[in-house]
């Protein structure tokens, strides 16, 4: 399964507030209406901006700070489909693999906002297009690419009943 | 070979022996999810396709971000989250009676070997008790409704061993911010810190509470104090449950061990809008507040407060400051009127907000101004956290806070202790 979309970076130690502030999230379930203050601290134009299908990429521990799920689930809405980064908080990678939201660790030095990018699920392979390189991401454990391929862990738990075995 | 201490709780939970790097799929003790989290794992739990909860024993719910409700759509959810706890029978404690992690281990909920999580990061509080606890997402809160059960990657742990005595004046807040400041937001990510040393076992465990507190600051996924004398005490009358009170093997395998030398410590303050960019208050130059707050899962116990009457104890907060405090849970609350400590901060000029996260989160009471600078005892001051991106959050110890209320600027709490 191959992934494919436009670069908007960041930096280092983004974290769930930046993607979406605290005050929105209590007012609200709709997802949609979270998807449009995505970033906005940080780039308040940013949902406007986004394309669907395209790449968010950051560096060192993405998803930083609190458990909320809405950060993931927010940038989703807003049309991101997959994060890559240096590092990920460990809260924000399996929120991101439940709701379906695909998240990669890799090196992404050089990467530009604007670059054509493709994503590999299956190998892991991540190609800059525009800038013509090609990074190795981390494979996922098992249990996430299950996860992952039946659409979250709604899904996931709506068929099997539970956990299966690993 | 020897376990660590998160070992000895992952293979008892898995029932089998495991070693760091395993996955697990292991049943959990007690889950827990607050309301700026919880509405969303009923929704989730709902599309699951089922109505049934597996142990709703060991599930508890608690409305304390943004209680009392200051909006309508709010008060819908903390409705949707009271239907649903009835149902079910589930424990539900409402808004006023505190911070969910307060309520967890004041209430005896979490025993040591315990697995627990919730839908909150800052779960990994109640590793001072020997628990392991960790914080996830809403929709795994939803699938341990169902099955019970969640999959975990056995981590790999760090050893901490707080070294020397803390002078007076300085606290284990302040070690942790400078651990913070040494090692970095991004350390310990999928890792465990396991605290020891003479410092630790000197600390009560009011006081170990804040250091566990703080670990997912520095990326950990779980902090660990191995139970003592002292826990088992202040477990009496307290723990719900039967326990067992495990302890690492001599011999267990460290990723790393740092030692941190906490008797040339002094008094640490977190920069705006970095947890990890401390500086020593020595070094500070003079920054003037609007806003005090001491409250929070971090700083908002009996001895916080107590710490903040003493040094409020004949003098004012300064004009120019809004100084409030916001109690970690009923019981701290009814201690410190009962002491008088409530009445003294009161008199001058403190706001006491009810148990709860008050204004720690950035959804009401006291959402800071346009450029104001906040000095606050919580865990995190990213930008926008108290729901002013325009504002400035400096963090500290209570007393730190509480010195600087009076003085009108951040302030050395050390003449306060001599
Ligand atoms: S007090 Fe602050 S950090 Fe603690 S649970 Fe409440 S909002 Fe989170």
């Amino acid at each position: 399964m191959e992934l494919k979309g436009k670069a908007h970076v960041f930096g280092d130690d983004i974290n769930t507030d930046y993607i979406i502030s605290g005050k929105y999230k209590f007012k609200t379930l709709d997802m949609d209406e979270l998807g449009k203050h995505v970033m906005e601290d940080l780039d308040p134009d940013f949902s406007s901006k986004v394309e669907p299908g395209d790449f968010l990429v950051a560096g060192m521990n993405f998803g930083c700070g609190s458990s909320r799920e809405q950060a993931p689930r927010a940038l989703l809405a807003s049309g991101i489909q997959i994060v890559l980064a240096r590092s990920f908080a460990r809260i924000f990678f399996r929120n991101a693999i439940n709701c379906g939201l695909v998240v990669m660790e890799c090196d992404t030095e050089g990467i530009e906002t604007g670059d054509e990018m493709t994503a590999d699920l299956t190998t892991g392979e991540i190609k800059n297009l525009t800038h013509a390189f090609t990074r190795q991401a981390q494979p996922l454990p098992d249990v996430m690419i299950r996860i992952l391929q039946e659409g979250g862990l709604v899904e996931y738990i709506k068929k099997y009943g539970t956990f299966q075995e690993i | 070979m020897g376990q660590t201490l998160t070992e000895k709780i992952f293979s008892r939970k898995a029932n089998h022996p495991v070693k760091a790097g395993d996955l697990v799929i292991a049943e959990v003790d007690m889950a827990m999810g607050q309301d700026g989290t919880t509405p969303l794992a009923l929704r989730s739990f709902q599309e699951m396709g089922t109505d049934r909860v597996l142990h709703p024993e060991r599930i508890v719910f608690v409305i304390d971000h943004n209680a009392p409700s200051p909006l309508e759509a709010v008060s819908a959810l903390h409705d949707v989250m009271r239907d649903f706890a009835s149902r079910h029978g589930i424990r539900l404690f409402d808004a006023g009676c505190g911070v969910c992690h307060e309520l967890m281990v004041g209430q005896g909920l979490v025993v040591p070997g315990d697995l627990v999580v919730g839908a909150d990061s800052h779960t990994c509080t109640y590793g001072a008790l020997g628990v392991f606890s960790t914080g996830v997402g809403s929709t795994e809160l939803a699938a341990v409704m169902v099955t019970g059960k969640l999959w975990f990657k056995v981590p790999e742990t760090v050893r901490v061993i707080m070294d020397g005595t803390l002078s007076p004046g300085v606290f284990s807040k302040d070690i942790m911010l400078h651990l913070a400041s040494r090692k970095g937001a991004d350390w310990a990510t999928y890792q465990v810190l396991e605290f020891s040393g003479p410092v630790v076992d000197k600390l009560g465990v009011e006081e170990r509470l804040t250091i566990t507190n703080m670990v997912v600051e520095m990326g950990a996924k779980a902090g660990l104090i191995a139970p003592d004398e002292k826990t088992l005490k202040w477990l009496e009358g307290r723990a719900k449950r039967q326990y067992e009170s495990l302890q690492p093997d001599p011999d267990a395998t460290y990723a790393e061990t740092v030692e941190v030398d906490c008797s040339s410590l002094a008094p640490q303050v977190a920069l705006p809008h970095r947890v990890d960019t401390v500086t020593s208050i020595e070094d500070l130059p003079t920054v003037p507040i609007q806003q005090a707050f001491l409250g929070t899962c971090t700083n908002g116990r009996a001895q916080d407060i107590e710490i903040a009457a003493k040094i409020l104890k004949g003098h004012t907060v300064h004009p120019q400051v809004r100084f409030i405090v916001a109690p970690a849970s009923q019981d701290i609350m009814v201690q410190a009127l009962r002491k008088g400590w409530i009445e003294t901060l009161v008199r001058a000029n403190a706001i006491v907000v009810p148990p709860g996260c008050g204004p720690c989160v950035g959804t009401h009471q006291g959402i800071p101004g346009d450029g104001w600078n906040v000095i606050s005892t919580a865990n995190r001051n990213f930008k926008g956290r108290m729901g002013n991106s325009k504002a400035f959050i400096y963090l500290a110890s209570p007393a730190t806070v509480a010195a600087s209320a009076v003085a009108g600027e951040i302030s050395d709490p050390r003449e306060y202790f001599q």
